[in-house]
């Protein structure tokens, strides 16, 4: 049996597992899950993850979740070259780094732009009050800057002089405010920069494939299971 | 300048990740300095500690002049560069992914649920001076309370440990988070006996490194019972 990934390309952690799959030709079998439609609830999916998130990942009898831990199984299973995960311990320490602080450090951040800026209002009819969208964009501006003077720095890449398993976590993250109209790049030069860089190593047309979910505008969704998501969502980020 | 390599690591006890990372130490037998930063004094914003740590945060470790910060980057790589007994972060591939699965979702789950009843109960009052605020305190005992089941049934079902048969670093992460609303005199285990079987097991497997660790954390509780 192939190794299946479960993915919902809307998510940043699925974009990153994807990406990293696609460019180390790694063979799997692509399992959608639409998170707007509520599949991670199925029962067929709680086989494979309790966590009941994605991207979850089975090989043969083994089933994971967390993208971090996916794309840290991926490195080693399948020997992918040393610069996405290196052996060197600092430079691991260094990736292992910001993998962890991005958790909360922009992720959450990212996703609440996401969700208060176009989702909400757009997709569900919820209006957003104005003083937390405000404070949204304030700490994703905070994270952006944080990402550009602690990790990138001078350097082409967060660990240094390559492309690693961070940048690639990072790039899916700070692109998906851009999904809802938000230009994060403008008047930031150096992640601007940065972002041509992975871009580059990732391959424009694989970049651009991962992307096009989060780029396409609204998503459609049932209008029956809208309720139950903006109750949700209200709770999460209101 | 003392010779010899010796892990320097800057800790407030105080601070649940600080603990995991100390316990560690202390455990693996790795030698080591602890340097304390008073988070309460404002020892983090200070322009010499800004200056090893930007983001003004605990834990920092400092190995032979290599900075590393974040408490899960700490406890893997002291576990591999100085030869622990595996079981902490396991090399087998799969014993590794439930590790790094664990220590990914503990920063979205554990770790903010259980430090928002801390903060709400205690720190909180103890900066403002006000009452705590029972409306937002009965929604983070709630979601503390989701997270809790899902420790349960997700990651102890059919197992020791949150990641297999044996204690690994998550369960450090965990312990430390979950000990941290005790400051407060809550026990938030309470009648959850599984939990509560797994901390026991827990704090077997580390022993008194586990009270030492603790110490400041369980004057707070003393000092806050008095106070009541």
């Amino acid at each position: 049996m192939a190794l299946e990934l479960y993915l919902d390309l809307h998510s940043q952690p699925c974009r990153s597992v994807y990406m990293f799959a696609k460019k180390n030709n790694i063979p799997f079998e692509f399992k959608k899950i639409s998170l707007l439609d509520g599949e991670q609830y199925g029962e067929e999916f709680g086989k494979i993850t309790l966590i009941r998130q994605v991207p979850a990942l089975r090989d043969g009898d083994f089933c994971l979740a967390e993208s971090i831990a996916i794309l840290l199984y991926l490195a080693e299973k399948f020997k992918t070259a040393d610069f996405w995960y290196p052996a060197d311990l600092q430079q691991r320490a260094r990736i292992n780094e910001y993998l962890s602080w991005q958790h909360t450090g922009i992720r959450l951040h990212g996703s609440k732009v996401f969700w208060l800026q176009l989702l909400l209002p757009k997709l569900l009819g919820v209006e957003v009050p104005q003083d937390k969208l405000d404070a949204a964009l304030e700490d994703l501006d905070s994270s952006l800057k944080l990402i550009e003077e602690k990790f990138i720095q001078d350097k082409p890449f967060i660990a240094g002089d390559h492309i690693s398993l961070a940048d690639l976590v990072a790039i899916a993250e700070v692109m998906q405010p851009v999904g809802s109209g938000l230009d994060v790049f403008e008047g930031r030069p150096k992640l601007s920069a940065w972002r041509d860089r992975v871009q580059a190593a990732i391959g424009k047309e694989l970049f651009d494939e991962a992307h096009q979910m989060i780029l396409g505008g609204v998503p459609v969704m049932d209008v029956s299971k809208m309720q139950v998501l903006k109750s949700k969502i209200i709770r999460l980020f209101l | 300048m003392a010779a010899g390599r010796q892990v320097e690591v800057y800790l407030d006890l105080m601070s649940q990740p600080c603990r995991a990372v100390h316990i560690f130490l202390s455990c693996a037998g790795i030698p080591h300095r602890v340097r304390t930063v008073a988070l309460r004094k404002g020892e983090n914003r200070t322009p010499e500690f800004t200056k090893l740590n930007p983001m003004q945060k605990v834990p920092v470790m400092v190995d032979s002049g290599f900075v590393l910060t974040e408490s899960d980057a700490i406890l893997k790589y002291l576990a591999t560069r100085y030869n622990v007994p595996e079981h902490w972060y396991p090399r087998q591939p799969e014993r590794r992914a439930r590790v790094d699965e664990y220590t990914a979702w503990h920063h979205s789950n554990t770790r903010p649920h259980a430090a928002k009843v801390f903060m709400l109960e205690v720190l909180l009052p103890a900066q403002s001076g006000s009452q705590v605020d029972e409306g937002r305190l009965i929604r983070a005992l709630s979601q503390l309370d989701d997270t809790l089941d899902k420790l349960e049934t997700m990651f102890l079902r059919r197992q020791a440990f949150l990641c297999g048969d044996d204690i690994t670093v998550a369960d450090l992460l965990a312990i430390c988070e979950l000990m941290q609303p005790l400051g407060g005199g809550r026990d938030v285990l309470q009648g959850r006996p599984q939990l509560q079987r797994w901390r026991s097991r827990v704090q077997s497997a580390i022993s008194d490194a586990f009270d030492r660790a603790h110490a400041i954390l369980y004057a707070v509780r003393d000092r806050h019972k008095a106070k009541l």
